[in-house]
């Protein structure tokens, strides 16, 4: 996710056998780095990737938090495959959180997939070698001479075989071999990777089990809700807690004086209750002051003003500059100037914030849907004054991450409410503290500059960038890449940079920085395209030009100008790019490279009396030679689409006197069922390593969009949302 | 006091205030946690069960305008031959992605299908305009229902 993602390095095996109770084989390893001692036993029942059952039943962790993204059913997958397990008879475990065991447990930045590739592989390979040197022994017959069949060791010559449930016992005495010594499958004889398999949990979501972070039920437990200023960090003035208390079915309320960092504890009121209800009632009955704060002034109005000014000021710093803007633009035979800004946004996982604890005796136990619970460790440690050794951390599926549950701000409140109550607490969070106590998506404000030569190419890019942050930092998630395109394929590029500062919880939201960053870049290049006269996708295929890697091969992230080539020609082909359109009607097009993924994606749309109709969108993805679970990387794309058209529509957080103006779905429009457009997706093979797919399709959707809406009116979208634009 | 609540076929003495929303009471009272809450103000559908068979949001239900009206959760919808096909359809089709919406969506399409059996396009999107999904899984709700009511194979 950026830079500013914090990614450890791929896992590095040293797998280890043992004996499963009730018999045989469990497959697990250990973290060197982890610095525990040899054979030292975990805390944990299930601490193994694999176990083999005698009935032949094979359980396989899943490791990493599921928000929707399907890594709970592809990641183990991977592991299948080179088991050669039968799929019908895999059952998919969700692991408990252990970094001693399982290294990396978090979900974001659609890291998951290139991380857990060759390192799953192996662990399931492992299992195989050990499953037929066990049968080998069995059979006094070299190992070399036998194969597998989903579940079985196979001995042609001998024409045996024996089931893995028969074999497990034997394998789990054996040694673990060193996974690199291990040949890995050719992609041609997959069974499980690249077929479509069904996400694990359908089943028990469908007839609606509880697996998600608010289902969480504890012996004992209370209800809690958490009322916060609206101004973020403001602390209590005054209140009374009476009349909350006075409420039937109300057990605690209760003051919180709260920190000063917005990624922890915050000022407010807690109401504890029997039911969520009772709690909610209590806060209802609530009238509260709040303390004067140094931001109660800030508001978007104010943002955006600032940022006109200081896009009329020379720039505070320069962050990249290639050849000579401003002689390349006084040499230009036409010059493109224009403004694009997106506002702040919310990330509306449908599941609210919520989190369960349980303190007892100076230790915590929390149950919470997160993206990265190790880093919520830390932070209730810190502000419990606790040993992080005693916390014990749980996670459930999430309903939605988009990003949010990174951060881990319902963790630290949960466990302090049930330290102060002294009984095991759900927080639940309402819709309103949710849209109103984000880490939003920043907003962001650019002035591009463009300078087209008379065979109207590309000569000269500049954007002059104004975010948030103080000198040489950025809030989280306001930076920008000084690589994004055309960074490398014009001769003349500069990306300054002006901040203001700003006191308003920021965060990554699905494709952070790209979700913007898409819609500008991908957005002025049209304009480009038609001030020099060119159809949009032939001008991107010129300024993509010969294949190469531009941007910073080598030092971060570079760019295939051919792989983006082949997504633009491929979602140009199956559109239709090209084919007359009826009055109102337009496609547009956008292509973006983020996360390691390539896309492109086309829109049709038609506009009549100020209203969008979207009627179709198509996508070419290039994420590498192998898609792990096509049918999982048919619903991230196409979420992923769609998610880009619902907030480029309509979405954005208003800061008004220092709070966030919208308070739930009457004015946070989500996309609804019937503007929702088929999205119809191709995948483009390459003969690169597999990347993620939770992100990468998002960031060209709005540019599509905008760029169509162009097409069917030839009015220019600059800004975000695109609600109320057009009337 | 507690007073009686009919749900998914059972009776249940609740000891709730009246103005309790229905979906508090299944949740934290009867913990049938598979009716989920999202917006509290009937914007999301999340909170969809029927009343009687007619879809409603629980959230803003409250306990006293239930009576003794009959009340069917995602936990008992797959009783009943319509339910049992929409979940059926879900399954194969494979329609969830975060999953948390799809309680909600579900006891929509179910209650859709109910009233219409072969339902259109205009009415599956009048049926269905109510209920979010945050990851956007209306393509797949789409054919899940077409499914369901025997328009399309799966």
């Amino acid at each position: 996710m950026d830079a500013t993602f914090p990614h450890s390095p791929s896992r590095r095996l040293f797998l280890k056998t043992g004996a499963a109770a009730g018999g045989g084989l469990l497959l697990s390893f250990n973290l060197p780095a982890a610095g525990r001692a040899e054979g030292e036993a975990t805390a944990n029942p299930f601490s193994a990737f694999v176990r083999i059952a005698p009935d032949g039943v094979v359980t396989i962790a899943a490791t990493r938090p599921e928000i929707g993204q399907g890594i709970k059913t592809s990641s183990p997958m991977l592991i299948a495959e080179e088991l050669d397990a039968d799929w019908s008879r895999v059952r998919i475990e969700q692991a408990p959180i252990d970094a001693k065991v399982f290294g990396e447990q978090s979900a974001g930045g659609s890291t998951s997939t290139p991380d857990d590739w060759t390192p799953m592989r192996q662990v399931g390979a492992v299992g195989r070698a050990l499953l037929i040197q066990a049968a080998a022994q069995r059979w006094k017959t070299p190992a070399a001479g036998l194969t597998t069949e989903p579940g079985f060791v196979v001995d042609a010559a001998g024409k045996r075989r024996a089931s893995y449930g028969e074999l497990a016992q034997a394998a789990a005495g054996l040694a673990a071999p060193d996974p690199k010594t291990l040949v890995l499958k050719d992609p041609k004889t997959y069974r499980i990777i690249g077929k479509p398999q069904k996400q694990s949990d359908t089943p028990a979501i469908v007839t609606g089990k509880p697996l998600y972070g608010i289902d969480v039920r504890v012996p004992g437990m209370l209800y809690a809700t958490f009322l916060k200023a609206p101004v973020f960090a403001a602390k209590v003035a005054e209140v009374d807690l009476a009349p909350a208390k006075a409420v039937k079915g109300v057990r605690h309320a209760f003051v919180v004086d709260g920190g000063t960092e917005l990624e922890g504890l915050l000022g407010g009121v807690v109401v504890v209750g029997d039911t969520w209800w009772a709690a909610r009632k209590g806060r209802n009955a609530l009238e509260v002051t709040w303390a004067d704060h140094p931001t109660s002034a800030q508001s978007s109005a104010g943002f955006a003003a600032q940022a006109a000014a200081l896009h009329k000021q020379p720039p505070h710093r320069n962050v990249r500059t290639v050849g000579d803007v401003k002689a390349a633009l006084g040499g230009a035979a036409k010059v493109v100037q224009a403004e694009y800004s997106y506002p702040f946004n919310a990330h509306a996982t449908l599941e609210p914030q919520n989190c369960t604890a349980s303190f007892k005796d100076g230790k915590v136990e929390i149950w919470a849907p997160a993206q990265n619970p190790e880093d919520g460790r830390e932070l209730v440690a810190k502000t419990l004054g606790i040993k992080p050794d005693d916390i014990t951390l749980h996670f459930t599926r999430s309903g939605g991450g988009f990003g949010r549950r990174l951060m881990n701000d319902f963790m630290v409140e949960a466990a302090w409410i049930s330290k102060v109550v002294g009984a095991p607490v759900k927080l639940l969070w309402t819709r309103e503290d949710d849209l109103q106590h984000d880490f939003y998506r920043p907003a962001g404000y650019h002035s591009l500059t463009a300078g087209l030569d008379a065979k109207g190419d590309l000569v000269a890019w500049r954007n002059h960038f104004v975010s948030f942050g103080e000198g040489e930092k950025f809030v989280r998630a306001a930076g920008m890449n000084a690589t994004q395109f055309p960074f490398g394929a014009v001769p003349n590029y500069a990306l300054d940079v002006s901040v203001m500062p700003l006191g308003v919880p920021t965060g990554w939201l699905r494709a952070p920085g790209n979700n913007a960053y898409g819609f500008v870049l991908q957005g002025f290049t049209d304009e480009v395209a038609h001030a020099a006269g060119q159809d949009p996708v032939a001008f991107r295929r010129r300024l993509l030009g010969e294949p190469r890697l531009i941007g910073e091969p080598g030092k971060g992230d570079s760019f295939d100008t051919g792989r983006m080539r082949g997504v633009l020609d491929l979602v140009a082909e199956k559109s239709g790019w090209g084919r007359k359109t009826g009055k109102g009607v337009g496609l547009g097009v956008a292509c973006h490279y983020s996360h390691r993924g390539y896309v492109a994606v086309v829109m049709e749309v038609a506009v009549a009396d100020g209203q969008v109709e979207v009627r179709k969108a198509w996508a070419a993805v290039d994420v590498g030679r192998q898609i792990v679970n096509p049918n999982g990387a048919e619903q991230q794309v196409q979420g992923s689409i769609l998610d880009g058209v619902g907030s480029a529509m309509g979405q954005q957080i208003t800061i008004e006197n220092g709070a966030a103006t919208q308070s739930n779905f009457g004015d946070f429009p989500m996309l609804r069922f019937a503007d929702a457009p088929d999205v119809e997706v191709h995948f483009r093979v390459t003969d690169h390593d597999p990347t993620g797919l939770g992100e990468p399709a998002l960031p060209p959707a709005p540019a599509a969009l905008v760029n169509a809406i162009f097409a069917a009116t030839g009015k220019r979208i600059r800004s975000l949302p695109i609600a109320g634009q057009l009337a | 006091m507690a007073v009686e609540l009919k749900v998914n076929g059972q009776v249940h003495a609740v000891d709730a205030e009246p103005d309790t929303p229905l979906l508090w009471v299944l949740r934290d009272v009867l913990g049938l946690v598979g009716t989920k809450y999202g917006c509290g103000v009937a914007q999301c559908g999340a909170c969809t069960v029927h009343i009687d068979g007619v879809a409603m949001r629980s959230c803003v239900t409250s306990l006293a305008r239930v009576g003794a009206k009959a009340v069917t959760t995602i936990e008992g919808v797959g009783a009943g031959p319509v339910g049992a096909k929409v979940q059926q359809a879900w399954t194969a089709i494979d329609v969830p992605q975060c999953g948390y919406c799809q309680a909600g969506q579900i006891m929509s399409a179910t209650a859709l299908l109910t009233a219409a059996p072969k339902p259109t396009d205009d009415e599956i999107d009048a049926a269905m305009n109510g209920n979010i999904c945050r990851c956007a899984t209306y393509i797949r709700i789409r054919k899940a229902i077409k499914v369901a009511s025997g328009q399309v194979e799966a």
